[in-house]
């Protein structure tokens, strides 16, 4: 079979000892299941060698993430903008201790050098800090009194859209899965996330990350497969309310756009340019909600 | 004449003086459309109010043109402060001829006159002059510094608040430096007309703003136009969803305000008088034609015979008839298909189970009518809970719990409004958190302001209209 050759290819690059090839599964309710589908795809280095294979997501396997992410989303909204702050801070404390291996991870799939594998590395980590900072001042910025005309206490706020689903982008494959991860999760969202095709590796060592960092279970769940076939799935998905295509520029995101408009998702279009720190994509997943209330007149 | 007998106190229709056609408002001209012409008639006479023009595409095209001539000659490199100055001209041009616009509107309308004296025309006004007041200070908006307009608003407004929804649209887009044409709903265009008369009165550039009539193919016809770069829409999901469709894969802008299934939820220790108020309130205001009416009451079990015995005595003493009568509160419905849709929906209700009550009234011969309706006995999966009925027409559910309370609201595709009545702060702050709802009212039912954020969570829309966040919409972040 391929595999046994390639694996024995795989371990003549390493002479002293036989490696241990970790097998990428899917990360779903903060489980690392294998496909449904049991369909794997093959990833290989830059030079065309057996890496490791990654499990292929189904339908099915979306939509138990969707209904993953469902229960989990409003735990995570419910939770103090302290506490969601500390754990996205605390995503980034395990990112640090683990740099070594998203570098290793990061050469051998995208070809980078150690030098720039490392710079990827350490700016999705800072990623995860500036979004850390955000739970507790977002609603400050998004939100405010109306000094309506009446005997009422009116106020905005933002909450969270509820389950989001992502197209990754494509490329830099730990920053730009940061990139869209993190302005979701700041206020509250769970995540259903389709990573790079071409580099799934680092989306699910990411996903190991994240469920050794305090984040509830099934926050985010990661589908590493075909964005092509999983993406209309998501976009169709009625319990999803919104969809993040910034990373669907090679799809029919148009497509994809008049699916979600059968439950009038919200829709983030690629929009290429816009900085991965701005609060206008922690916004864009959220709704604002107004209160009023009665004042007595004393 | 006996307790609760009123004399007949008419407002009268002196004070108008309307043409018998309008034409299109196109370039600061009033153009003939292409189309066939159409009349608005007055929903409680059935008689022929005025005729109008169907703007075709060559309108349409031709009016989004002048909107961009405007927008890059004059309304676009204009100073935010002389855009503001227009903008405060026209509110209170809309104060002083107030009265005119309330009688003309519930002409139109059907919706009583004490409505649109009391809240639709002096919430426009209200709606002109703050707007008016961003014009000069968009650094402020939360876009960043030096925020731009999008350029040309194509705006398509509904028949159940016509000039309010205009204000609501067209007030924005303008403080913000867009021009816009904009479609009032076929039924409802007369308010939309003399509006024009006010820009011209005003002395506003032309071509800022054009007003084109006509059914759905007009509006259709002006959010596809190509040279169009932002969409407002009101109305229905349905609509809603074909906008979204249309506008997918473009670089359009869209906000939209969509339909709603309001929960009002009364608990056991709610202040009942008020409870009673806002209930008739949040489903009977401008006839239940609201999509953030209060649709769904949610009655605590343990007060349901009592709230159910009182809502029907206050239910009682509501007047129906000539919206121009300065006593009536609940006027005609709009049009013979909106009337019609009622009749079904309920009829479907009561086929459902339901248990349906009105009080005893006596109704015009002419026009369009229905009589103030409650519905108890419905389920969560009943028709007339899940769907919208846009009609004086209320269904009643119970809870135990607030958890239950917070369930049954949340399970609609909907998410716009909500009511929360009870005693208790601390548990109307809890219950409100929890709705999955653009706007929840504690202690009150519908209102509005326009320094007050108001749209949908889920199927009732995207984006928001009023406040900073309205303005939002209308600008990008600068380069």
């Amino acid at each position: 079979m391929a595999t046994t050759k390639t694996q024995t290819k795989a371990a003549t690059r390493t002479s002293s000892r036989l490696d241990v090839p970790k097998t990428y599964k899917l990360f779903i309710g903060g489980a690392f299941p294998r496909s449904e589908s049991g369909r794997v795809t093959e990833v290989t280095d830059a030079r065309g060698r057996f890496v490791a294979n990654v499990a292929k997501a189904s339908r099915k396997d979306a939509r138990d993430a969707v209904r993953a992410a469902r229960k989990a989303q409003s735990g995570w909204a419910g939770a103090t903008a302290y506490n969601r702050g500390q754990v996205l801070y605390r995503v980034a404390e395990v990112l640090e201790g683990r740099k070594a291996q998203f570098v290793d991870e990061l050469r051998l799939t995208e070809g980078l050098t150690a030098a720039r594998a490392l710079t990827q590395v350490e700016d999705a980590i800072d990623l995860w800090v500036w979004h850390a900072g955000w739970t507790d001042k977002i609603a400050q910025i998004g939100g405010n009194a109306n000094p309506v005309a009446g005997p009422y206490f009116n106020l905005s706020v933002p909450e969270p859209t509820g389950v989001v689903a992502i197209v990754a982008p494509q490329s830099s494959a730990l920053l730009g899965l940061t990139s869209v991860i993190a302005p979701a999760l700041v206020t509250g969202n769970a995540v259903v996330v389709v990573p790079a095709a071409s580099a799934p590796l680092s989306a699910i060592s990411l996903g190991e990350v994240l469920a050794t960092s305090d984040l509830p279970g099934g926050v985010v769940n990661v589908l590493t497969g075909d964005p092509a076939e999983l993406a209309p799935w998501l976009a169709g998905h009625a319990d999803v309310n919104a969809l993040d295509l910034t990373g669907a520029g090679d799809l029919d995101w148009v497509e994809l756009e008049q699916i979600a408009a059968d439950t009038l998702k919200r829709v983030i279009r690629p929009e290429p340019g816009l900085p991965p720190e701005t609060p206008q994509r922690i916004l864009a997943l959220t709704e604002t909600k107004t209160v009023w209330h009665t004042k007595s007149r004393l | 004449m006996t307790f609760l007998e009123y004399a007949p106190a008419p407002e009268s229709t002196s004070i108008l003086s309307l043409r018998d056609d309008y034409s299109l408002f196109i370039g600061g001209e009033w153009v003939a459309g292409g189309g066939e012409r159409f009349a608005s008639i007055s929903p409680s006479t059935e008689q022929q109010i005025a005729t109008f023009s169907s703007a075709d595409e060559g309108d349409v095209d031709a009016a989004v043109r002048a909107a961009r001539t405007a927008f890059r000659e004059t309304w676009g490199p204009m100073s935010g402060r002389d855009r503001g100055k227009y903008l405060f001209r026209i509110a209170r041009i809309l104060q002083e001829r107030a009265r005119e616009l309330a009688v003309a509107e519930s002409l139109d309308n059907g919706k009583p006159i004490r409505e649109t004296r009391d809240a639709d025309v002096p919430l426009v006004a209200q709606w002109f002059f703050h707007c008016a007041g961003w014009a000069d200070k968009l650094d402020w908006v939360g876009l960043g510094a030096n925020p731009q307009p999008h350029g040309v608003a194509a705006q398509v407004i509904p028949w159940n608040f016509p000039l309010l929804m205009l204000s609501w649209k067209v007030a924005p887009a303008l403080a913000a430096g867009n021009t816009v044409v904009l479609k009032p709903a076929e039924t409802t265009p007369l308010t939309a007309m003399l509006f024009a008369e006010i820009c011209e009165q005003a002395g506003l550039p032309a071509g800022v703003v054009n007003l084109v009539t006509g059914a759905g193919e007009t509006g259709a016809a002006l959010v596809r136009h190509p040279d169009v770069d932002k969409v407002a829409f009101t109305g229905s999901t349905a609509v809603g969803r074909e906008i979204a469709k249309a506008l997918a894969g473009t670089e359009k802008k869209l906000t939209l305000e969509l339909g709603g299934k309001g929960a009002n939820i009364v608990f056991d220790d709610a202040p009942l008088d008020q409870a009673i108020e806002g209930i008739v309130d949040g489903i009977f205001f401008n006839q239940g034609q609201v999509c953030c009416a209060g649709s769904r009451l949610l009655v605590q079990e343990s007060i349901h015979d009592e709230v159910m015995d009182r809502l029907k005595e206050r239910m009682s003493t509501l007047r129906v008839g000539d919206p121009l009568d300065k006593n009536t509160d609940v006027g005609a419905i709009n049009s013979s298909e909106q009337l019609e849709r009622i009749t079904r929906l309920v009829a479907t209700g009561i086929a459902e189970g339901g248990e349906a009550w009105s009080p005893a009234c006596e109704l015009p011969k002419e026009g369009y009518w229905f009589v103030p309706t409650v519905v108890t006995g419905v389920e969560a999966s009943s028709t007339i809970a899940r769907e919208e009925i846009f009609g004086p027409v209320l269904s009643v559910l119970t809870f135990r719990t607030p958890d239950e309370a917070i369930a049954k609201a949340n399970n609609s595709p909907y998410g716009l409004s909500a009511g929360v009545w009870t005693d208790k702060g601390s548990r109307a702050l809890a219950v409100a958190d929890k709705l999955r709802a653009g706007v929840v009212w504690t202690n009150t039912f519908n209102k509005f302001d326009p320094t007050s954020p108001f749209g949908g969570y889920k199927e009732s829309g995207y984006g928001r209209e009023g406040g900073r966040q309205g303005m939002q919409a209308y600008l990008k972040a600068g380069k």
